[in-house]
């Protein structure tokens, strides 16, 4: 009896010694996640992902660390989950500019309502009769592949006066830099403005700005590049380090880009056509290459994100009467569609599509195109069945 | 008003005890933990050795562990862990005045707790007055925690994250036991200091009820001046189990400070159910808790945040072996599994109508040997699965843990 006991539990310490990573759950397919660093990164690099990882998605603001004391969201990973595009949960409201002339409600909390508040606190509500416009919190993966970008590359690809006669004139959104941002090299001034590429409306030079100003209107903290209280419109001690805001810029530019899946698949590639056939990819350009950058993994790159950095007026049904820098309130930057297939695995199993969320489907997001995208849309609408759905596929492949 | 009456009376009455040596705790005493008692007995439940004829007794438990858990492939590794070490001490001050401490380490040296501090005095079997750092008496977890008394590992979710266990505060109360032939009727009540608002403003960044635990004042001053009502009645039959409904409940958040009102006050209240049980033939053991948390959240506030929480565990043990093994005389080999169940946040959300997710699920099939009553070796496998905010495809954690747990 003692043999066997022995025998037993020595059998059983060891089974589960030796086997026990093989009764952990798998990683997920690479090509299904949103988040992780891209490929090629140094030791002294991935250190710096990970801080800026923890930063981003394990910190939590509350009331004794900062938070607010109005508010959207506790946390970066909120509005971001996974990476991924955000949940109407955590979707911004922005309101009190309708041109170039710069917000005329900052007195009454502009540009962004602060829909949260502390206890004993009360938050924000938006003015009557302003206009404001919905955003939903985009991705975040391959963010750093955007931002190093030539601006002479976007230059390039606007055509504001429609010189070929296609219908679509992309321009790039003009705007003021923010005294603490460092110009990129070969960075293209005009007017005393600079071509914005982040947010909705391309309102953002780079990742540093759209950094500390979402910690700052979106979270309610304050840093040493963005020091006024959202709620006393004072200027107050920073909550947060420039190290921090640092990392989790360097973390934003070193996400991966979303991989493709099922590239090779005769659907997927017939889709591809279908989508370039009927014009999509005139504003979702495919392809682009990134100019040198600090970072080796990102600099010189090839990259497929289906955007062109660039303002398009996109129709009276997707103005909402509000805008930033030159853009006007009808004009949207495309926004890239690489990872629009996981987006429901962010979303909560469904999609919240368009700059508020407000298409449930690719296809409703595609019919809410207009301006000058009507075109693209009247061929898709002429689409068979079949074609539509090898579309949609190529879409939810990327 | 009524309240501060009634810990007046009770303090006032706690100076007019005669007391004399309580001769049971002069003997050395080795109880049988697996027996079942009411858990609200669980406190002197314990062995203890007592030294010559000192008057006081010792005892306290240890417990570590290996463990390799992965979260959708990611391992932390083999990880070692001396989870706990607790020391009891108790002393017989006179007849009928025992006085009873113990004192946590968790993690090494990470977290030093007192978990219960308290004099005892019992004026009659029905009513028993206790003072000091008592364990607030909600869920049966709270109240019966020790390591060796356990088949698993680690603590149920649903009392340690949720519930706040092991949740001790400084308080007094009465207790009192009747026992009608088979039947034992059981209360407890008591008056504390509570939570505070950390409990809807913590890194958890989730309504977290033992985010109060890290307030370092908690025993020296009331977070807002407002007690904390636990109480509980429980019910036992000989051969058949326990059953005992319990409730919690108070101001959480500082509504007035300096004289000035801040804001207004918000209540948090916690009911709990509890069952245990051994089925006759197979000596089954089942034990199971459920609780429900309600907070006043302020509406403007974050719905991170819940108002309304769940959760669960059921614990079952099979023994299928008795005898020696090793020498061990009285060795009992059991089967176990525990399944629990935490749904963080049960509202919907205001933008969409659906509901909001953060949940966690997790099944614990076990092995566990005991050569003593006292001592338990554990083998657990762990599969948890856990959901976020929005429901998105949970995040899977799977992993063997194995470790032990003694009285000494």
């Amino acid at each position: 009896m003692k043999r066997h006991a022995f025998l037993f539990s020595f059998g059983m310490v060891f089974i589960v010694f030796q086997a026990c990573e093989h009764f952990e759950p798998v990683a997920p397919a690479e090509n299904a996640l949103l988040d992780g660093p891209v490929e090629g990164l140094s030791p002294a690099e991935n250190i710096r992902f990970l801080k800026g990882d923890v930063a981003f998605n394990d910190d939590v603001f509350t009331a004794s660390n900062g938070l607010g004391p109005l508010f959207v969201a506790t946390t970066c990973g909120t509005c971001h989950p996974g990476d991924g595009k955000g949940h109407p949960f955590t979707t911004l409201t922005r309101f009190g500019q309708y041109d170039g002339t710069g917000n005329q409600y900052a007195h009454l909390g502009g540009p962004q309502l602060q829909h949260r508040a502390l206890p004993g606190f009360a938050p924000e509500v938006l003015p009557d009769n302003v206009g404001f416009s919905k955003l939903t919190p985009p991705a975040n993966t391959g963010l750093g592949f955007l931002d190093a970008v030539r601006d002479a590359d976007i230059m390039a690809w606007a055509d504001p006066n429609d010189n070929d006669g296609d219908g679509i004139s992309g321009v790039p959104n003009w705007i003021v830099m923010k005294e603490y941002i460092t110009a990129r090299d070969g960075t293209i001034e005009h007017e005393g403005k600079y071509i914005g590429r982040f947010g909705k409306k391309a309102a953002a030079y780079d990742l540093h700005q759209q950094t500390a100003q979402a910690y700052n209107e979106d979270i309610g903290i304050t840093s040493t590049y963005e020091p006024m209280d959202t709620h006393s419109g004072l200027l107050i001690d920073p909550e947060i380090t420039d190290q921090t805001i640092h990392d989790v810029v360097f973390y934003l530019k070193t996400l991966k880009a979303p991989i493709p899946r099922a590239a090779h698949r005769d659907e997927i590639i017939s889709g591809k056509a279908v989508f370039e056939q009927i014009g999509c990819a005139k504003c979702h350009r495919s392809e682009m290459k990134t100019g040198d950058s600090p970072i080796a993994a990102i600099a010189n790159k090839t990259f497929h994100p289906y955007t062109d950095l660039l303002l398009h007026d996109m129709g009276a049904d997707l103005d909402d009467g509000y805008t930033e820098g030159s853009a006007t309130t009808s004009e949207w930057r495309t926004p890239a569609l690489w990872g629009l297939g996981l987006s429901k695995f962010s979303q909560g199993g469904d999609y919240f599509l368009l700059h508020d969320g407000r298409a449930k489907s690719i296809d409703e997001a595609i019919l809410w195109h207009g301006g000058e995208a009507a075109n693209a849309r009247a061929q898709y609408k002429s689409l068979t069945s079949t074609e539509k759905n090898k579309l949609i596929q190529f879409l939810e492949s990327l | 008003m009524k309240k501060m009456y009634m810990i007046s009376i009770m303090v006032l009455l706690s100076f007019t005890t005669i007391a004399q040596i309580d001769a049971t705790l002069l003997k050395r005493v080795t109880q049988d933990t697996v027996a079942m008692k009411l858990n609200m007995d669980a406190v002197y439940n314990r062995p203890f050795l007592t030294m010559a004829k000192i008057p006081v007794a010792l005892g306290g438990y240890v417990e570590a562990n290996w463990q390799h858990l992965g979260t959708d492939g990611i391992s932390e590794g083999h990880q070692f862990q001396m989870r706990r070490l607790t020391l009891f001490v108790a002393s017989s001050i006179y007849k009928r005045i025992k006085f009873l401490s113990e004192i946590e380490f968790e993690d090494g040296t990470k977290e030093i707790n007192i978990e219960f501090a308290s004099v005892d005095i019992e004026f009659h079997p029905l009513f028993n007055l206790r003072g000091g750092i008592v364990m607030n008496p909600i869920g049966s977890f709270n109240q019966n925690h020790d390591g060796p008394k356990w088949e698993f590992i680690d603590r149920p979710i649903s009392a340690t994250q949720m519930l706040p266990a092991t949740w001790s505060n400084v308080g007094f109360g009465v207790f009192g036991k009747l026992y009608r032939k088979e039947w034992v009727y059981a209360y407890e009540m008591y008056l504390t200091n509570g939570f505070d608002d950390q409990i809807v403003s913590n890194e958890e960044n989730k309504t977290f009820l033992p985010a109060s635990k890290k307030n370092p004042d908690r025993f020296e001053e009331s977070f807002n001046g407002v007690p904390l009502v636990t109480a509980k009645v429980a019910l036992g039959k000989r051969q058949v189990g326990e059953v005992g409904v319990s409730y919690m409940g108070g101001v959480y958040n500082k509504f007035q400070d300096d004289g000035l009102v801040i804001d207004k006050k918000r209540r948090v209240h916690v009911f709990a159910l509890d069952f245990s049980t051994t089925l006759p033939f197979l000596s089954t053991w089942l034990n199971a808790e459920a609780a429900w948390v309600k907070v006043d959240v302020p509406n403007t506030y974050s719905q991170h945040y819940g108002r309304n929480q769940m959760g669960a565990f059921v614990d079952l043990v099979q023994p299928v072996f008795k005898g020696t093994v090793f020498g061990f005389e009285r060795s009992v080999l059991n089967v176990a599994l525990r399944t629990e169940y935490v749904d963080w946040n049960k509202s919907r959300f205001e933008e969409t109508g659906t509901h909001i997710r953060e949940d966690v699920l997790a099944v614990v099939p076990g092995l566990s040997w005991r050569p003593t009553a006292q001592t338990v070796i554990r083998l657990n496998y762990r599969y948890q699965w856990q959901t976020d905010l929005f429901g998105n495809p949970a995040s899977k954690t799977a992993g063997f843990q194995i470790g032990f747990s003694s009285y000494f």
